[in-house]
């Protein structure tokens, strides 16, 4: 169908005449829009809006009728309304009777120099209050795990080892492929710059290090903060949108005691266990590499790297572990609880608890870094 | 002056706008309809009530085409939903507009956002004039002026339920599917709804059909009444369902808060038969 819609305006000299026609609805709203605004409004006279015209009005074209009513009468005009199909009758009491001037939008704050700054002022306070919020979690968790230090029977064994399956034995085949081939790069762009000096050899020595102190813990922390650390904050944070965390409090359970604990148990189990079956899979890697590109054999290899490492190599990679694990299920967990009542937040605070607790791992290794070097180990 | 579709909604013509016939719904094993047939007439109030798990809200769903049934044909102003190409989808989903049970707003949107989603995307229009509009539904669903800047997680579970309806009327659409409007409502607020129900169905012209468990509700808008039981449905007035013998129809009517609504409905009787003849 053709929706046309009209408004024109007849000027005597004693009165002012609108004249409306043809479908006064949503779908010529925007043409009517336009022609209303162009119309040069007459103003301290007797208008009459002439609806006889009018065919179809919803409420958007009642609106637009509406808004011209008050155009007119703000002009300081007498408007009547005339010709009114009286079926039109009850929409436009109805509009009337209710509708205000439309609320305008906040117009954001322009960049300048002060908004800039109040920007600033505003993340370091937001951050500030984080912070003093993380230190919190932690003190609570601290107190609830003394408490079932001392009770034992209040560890849920059950969802401990459930938590151990889901973030230790279920990651086994990222994890090892990943550090696989991270081995096997790390290898080849090894031995091309050691082959300058005729050393590939220490290859081996640069695999062995680089691994066993530092990559095998770091890469599998970060698979574990972006698998299992999301979901914890997802679980978490579903369970605060259907109410079920309030749940547990009304029915006298501590939910750090049923949720956080199990997790933080689960994963200080599994990320040192995963680190270790890291290390050999990065070893194994490197290993494979070097055999086929260096013509290094396996005996050879593993002569070479029982030179290269010392006796503390392996175990300062895996003390960092459990250190890892404690920041990835206690910032996965903290902001899962920092959900709100909505289904939008649970996506946003996934992803802020994974940037989170990467970030805090990497600060953590360079703090490690820092103390091993006082300790000259 | 010629008739217009909608004077002949409100004088009650009997032309169906949905039509739904043989339809069957299953779920694995289980049946939930099985041969539902249903008309809805235009400018009517449809009620659907049923027992938890009857599949009233199924029903709606697959009227407007979020669910597809094994077997039965879907006919909505005309248009077979299971059948339509792309583009008569498109223009039946500018005539009808839907209310979920919880608003469905869209949360990362403001209320006025909201309502601006389905203008947007039909009738390109200058931002003022949608602005305009988006504050007029508000108004109309009978929200604060400034409810319009909120997001849907600041409002009240009855102010979702307003807003979601100034969404769902944002198109000025012919045909109104609400689901379960007044659950979760006090009794206050839930009487308000269905009185703003009502005047915008009269006002508007609207074919509504509203699935509800609330019996004042049925009683205060609800011209007709289909009854979900034994996987078919049972369609008539009040009274007619009243005169039914089937266990679960005499239960539901005659049960105490059944009895209590009719009671209570017949007194307000007069104004209520005054609401079909007034427009004209």
């Amino acid at each position: 169908m053709a929706d046309t819609a009209s408004i024109f305006v007849s000027d005597d000299a004693d009165a002012v005449t609108l004249h409306a026609a043809g479908d006064w609805l949503v779908r010529t709203a925007a043409e009517l829009d336009r022609q209303l605004r162009g119309l040069s409004l007459p103003s301290g006279r007797g208008v009459t809006l002439d609806l006889s015209d009018v065919e179809h009005l919803d409420s958007t074209g009642a609106w637009l009728v509406l808004r011209t009513e008050r155009d007119l009468a703000a002009r300081g005009n007498a408007v009547s309304i005339a010709n009114l199909n009286p079926s039109f009758a009850p929409l436009l009491d109805n509009l009337r009777s209710r509708a205000g001037a439309p609320v305008p939008h906040p117009v954001p704050p322009h960049h300048t120099l002060i908004g800039f700054v109040a920007h600033i002022g505003e993340f370091t306070v937001n951050a500030a209050r984080r912070a003093v919020q993380i230190l919190g979690f932690g003190g609570l968790l601290t107190l609830t795990i003394l408490n079932i230090v001392r009770h034992p029977s209040r560890l849920r064994g059950t969802a401990t080892v459930v938590q151990i399956e889901q973030t230790g034995v279920n990651a086994l085949p990222i994890v090892g492929l990943l550090t696989f081939l991270i081995g096997v790069v790390f290898a080849y762009q090894g031995a091309d710059q050691l082959r300058r000096f005729g050393a590939e050899i220490y290859t081996v020595n640069l695999l062995g290090v680089g691994i066993l102190r530092e990559l095998g813990v770091l890469l599998t922390a970060i698979i574990v903060a972006g698998r299992s650390g999301s979901a914890f904050t997802a679980q978490i944070g579903t369970m605060q949108v259907n109410e079920e965390i309030d749940a547990l409090r009304t029915l006298g359970l501590s939910p750090v005691e049923v949720l956080v604990v199990p997790r933080l148990f689960g994963l200080l189990v599994s990320l040192p266990l995963l680190t270790v079956y890291a290390d050999f899979m990065g070893l194994l890697g490197g290993g494979v590499m070097s055999w086929a590109t260096l013509d290094i054999s396996i005996p050879q290899f593993l002569k070479q790297l029982q030179s290269a490492i010392g006796q503390w190599t392996f175990w300062i990679g895996i003390i960092k572990a459990p250190f890892f694990a404690a920041i990835i299920a206690a910032i996965g967990c903290f902001e899962g609880f920092n959900v709100s009542r909505s289904a939008e937040s649970v996506g946003k605070l996934t992803t802020l608890s994974v940037v989170e607790s990467i970030f805090l791992v990497i600060v953590a290794d360079a703090g490690f870094s820092i103390l091993f070097s006082m300790l000259k180990i | 002056m010629s008739m217009t579709d909608r004077q002949n909604g409100q004088n009650g013509g009997g032309d169906g706008v949905i039509r739904v016939r043989g339809l069957v719904n299953r779920f694995g094993a289980q049946v939930v309809h099985d041969g539902v047939d249903l008309e809805i007439r235009r400018g009517e109030v449809m009620g659907i009530v049923g027992g938890s798990g009857t599949g009233k809200s199924v029903l709606m769903r697959t009227i407007v085409g979020l669910n597809r049934p094994a077997a039965g044909e879907v006919e909505v102003l005309g248009k077979d939903v299971w059948h339509a190409s792309d583009e008569e989808m498109r223009e039946l989903e500018s005539h009808w507009g839907v209310l979920f049970q919880d608003g469905a707003l869209f949360s990362s949107l403001t209320v006025a956002q909201n309502i601006e989603v389905p203008l947007k995307e039909y009738y390109p229009m200058p931002m003022p004039l949608m602005d305009e509009i988006a504050a007029c539904k508000i108004a109309m669903v009978g929200l604060a002026e400034e409810a319009g800047d909120k997001y849907p997680a600041q409002l009240s579970g009855g102010m979702r339920k307003r807003a979601g309806l100034a969404r769902a009327l944002a198109l000025d659409p012919d045909l109104l599917f609400l689901d379960e409007p007044t659950a979760g409502l006090d009794p206050i607020s839930a009487s308000a709804f269905d009185r703003l129900i009502g005047d915008l169905q009269r006002s508007l012209g609207l074919t509504v059909v509203m699935v509800t468990h609330d019996l004042d509700s049925l009683l205060a808008i609800c011209d007709r009444i289909a009854v979900l039981v034994d996987k078919q449905v049972r369609v008539g007035t009040i009274e007619e369902h009243m005169r039914d013998n089937h266990p679960w129809i005499h239960d539901y009517f005659h049960g105490p808060r059944g009895r209590a609504a009719v009671q209570t409905g017949a007194q307000r009787s007069p104004e209520a038969s005054d609401r079909h003849t007034a427009p004209a």
